[in-house]
């Protein structure tokens, strides 16, 4: 009698961790796709606002076709790029090809008093803000529902129902890794 | 960001009991000099009544009475892109809910604050001279702040709190200025007979004018020092948010050399604001905020991250205390997060970028010794130099300089 007790406040126990361990694993696993959802929206952003970048600077900046082009040809492909690794390539490039374009501009004082110009800027780099921010969020969510798949016990419960990894969003550039030295000369 | 919202409720409710116990003893003296010794919780129900109907009213409408206070304006995207642009994306580095309303003071004194009872329908207001001095970074660094109060929910405890000192404060008048004009000689008319059979309401005359003048200044204290604490907080997680600490110091460091009054805000709003903006001279119980001085040498030294360990490690450096103002467990949680670098570069940086590197290739050959410092500035040591050790100039660090100098 007390041995089937047992058994069943075991089996209750075993049935209550299942339970709360696969609803966190679906709700961390909703906070990426919410997290990655903003991404998303701030990619699209940015990715409208270059037509009409090329568009307002083509006239002033005729000698910089290779310059131009190479945005345009950035943004094409992180219009195609699919998975998240594909995507932060595309995008990374596409910031550094809009990060030479900014020292180009330096050069063309007509363009930096356009009005237009100036608007459309401000606007690139709250875009660009704004998708820095949101890849710390995603990143950080990534991180809390990647380690809850590995951890015990969630990760049974994670290979029952099929719980894969998420990828992190990486933009490594040269300048954030870059540590100051001092020059021991 | 949970345990730190709860820590501080727990570290500002004891304040908070103090100013209501403060309030409640007031009440009770003059309710006990009015109504004799039996009537005394009356006068404790009037005073926390008083307290109660007030704090429904700003609950409710509280926003709304301080941005009308401080003559705020509403605007909309068109009216300032790059503000609401920066709103908008601390907003999604704080990970609130829903973006803030915007709101602008036609003031030359630059200053801003947050206010609202819950995330989701908080404002920020910001100063026209502000904005007009500011550049993106240390706007980022100013608008990360007030953020930080709206998620640590300083708002909501800072309100009600201000209405506290605000009611006792009112009740003190109405009683002093009682006794002063009418209350003078209708009550000792009205009392003569009853008070020399009564020894105690005497002493409750005494006690309550005592009180009444003492409560005011005891609470404002009190509400200060709530105000205080927060303020650090907030600077931490503007940093956080921002990974960029030098954009508020630089931003605070504006603010500090400003010689205008904000001449809309008054004791109790004082303390919403960024910086103070009433300029005492004393820096002592009686101020909102800490020091400004010290808030901008905590941020600059962050040298090695953007976390809310890095901020009270600075913080216990500077202050030269072990003082907790982040909770553990926070701490724990919070180790790596890395600094950003300068965000957006001066647009003529490029071109000074190659003539500064040609004069440095010049000072290299000349023995000058380049000590890179963490707020961003190359400190270049001339070789008749004689002391080991550098300050910045800039941001006031100690560097050590290699000892293989002069000897090549």
């Amino acid at each position: 009698m007390s041995a089937f007790a047992i058994f069943i406040v075991l089996i209750l126990a075993i049935g209550l961790l299942l339970v709360s361990n696969y609803n966190s694993l679906v709700r961390l696993r909703n906070q990426v796709k919410n997290a990655w959802s903003q991404i998303d929206v701030q990619l699209k952003r940015r990715h409208d606002l270059i037509p009409n970048l090329i568009e307002t600077v083509k006239g002033y900046m005729s000698h910089e076709k290779e310059t131009l082009e190479n945005i345009t040809n950035a943004r094409s492909q992180a219009l195609k790029a699919g998975t998240v690794a594909e995507k932060a390539k595309a995008e990374s490039m596409l910031s550094g090809a809009l990060g030479r374009f900014n020292v180009v501009v330096e050069n063309y004082p007509d363009l930096k008093a356009n009005q237009n110009f100036l608007a459309l800027q401000e606007e690139l780099t709250s875009t660009e803000n704004k998708i820095s921010f949101a890849r710390q969020n995603y990143n950080d969510q990534v991180l809390r529902y990647n380690n809850k798949i590995e951890m015990f016990p969630s990760n049974i419960i994670a290979g029952m129902f099929n719980f894969t990894k998420e990828e992190f969003f990486e933009i490594e550039t040269a300048e954030e890794r870059e540590v100051p030295k001092v020059d021991f000369k | 960001m949970w345990e730190i919202i709860r820590a501080n409720k727990r570290k500002s409710l004891a304040l908070f009991i103090g100013m209501g116990t403060v309030l409640l003893l007031l009440g009770y003296l003059i309710g006990g000099y009015i109504f004799g010794q039996e009537g005394a919780p009356l006068g404790v129900i009037g005073a926390a009544g008083l307290w109660l109907i007030l704090s429904v009213i700003s609950y409710f409408s509280g926003s709304k009475i301080i941005l009308g206070i401080s003559k705020a304006k509403k605007i909309s995207k068109e009216d300032h892109p790059r503000l609401f642009n920066v709103v908008e994306e601390m907003t999604i580095a704080a990970g609130l809910p829903e973006m803030p309303d915007i709101y602008i003071i036609n003031e030359p004194a630059p200053n801003a604050f947050a206010t609202g009872i819950k995330p989701e329908n908080s404002a920020v207001a910001v100063t026209t001279g502000l904005l007009a001095m500011l550049n993106r970074d240390e706007l980022q660094g100013v608008i990360a702040h007030e953020l930080g109060h709206i998620k640590n929910r300083d708002v909501l405890l800072m309100t009600f709190a201000g209405v506290m000192l605000g009611s006792i404060i009112m009740i003190s008048d109405i009683f002093v200025r009682g006794m002063f004009y009418s209350g003078h000689s209708t009550d000792r008319y009205r009392n003569r007979s009853s008070r020399e059979n009564n020894p105690a309401q005497a002493v409750f005359l005494i006690l309550a004018i005592l009180f009444a003048v003492l409560s005011p200044v005891l609470a404002q204290i009190l509400y200060f020092a709530i105000s205080r604490k927060r303020e650090y907080l907030a600077d931490a997680s503007a940093a956080r948010f921002t990974r960029y600490p030098e954009g508020l110091a630089s931003a605070l460091e504006k603010l500090a050399n400003n010689t205008y009054p904000l001449r809309t805000a008054n004791r109790v709003t004082a303390a919403f604001y960024i910086v103070n903006p009433l300029h005492n001279k004393i820096n002592d119980l009686t101020s909102t905020h800490p020091p400004i001085q010290e808030r901008i040498r905590i941020l600059r030294s962050m040298m090695h991250g953007a976390g809310f360990a890095e901020y009270q490690k600075a913080f216990n450096k500077i202050k030269r205390t072990k003082k907790r103002i982040i909770p553990n467990s926070v701490l724990s949680k919070d180790k790596n997060v890395s600094l950003k670098t300068q965000t957006g570069e001066h647009p003529t940086a490029g071109k000074m970028k190659v003539k500064r590197n040609l004069g440095d290739l010049m000072m290299t050959f000349n023995n000058y010794v380049f000590v890179p410092c963490a707020c961003g500035l190359k400190i270049k040591v001339p070789p008749t130099y004689k002391n080991n050790r550098v300050k910045c100039p800039k941001c006031g660090r100690i560097h050590t300089l290699p000892d293989k100098r002069g000897k090549l």
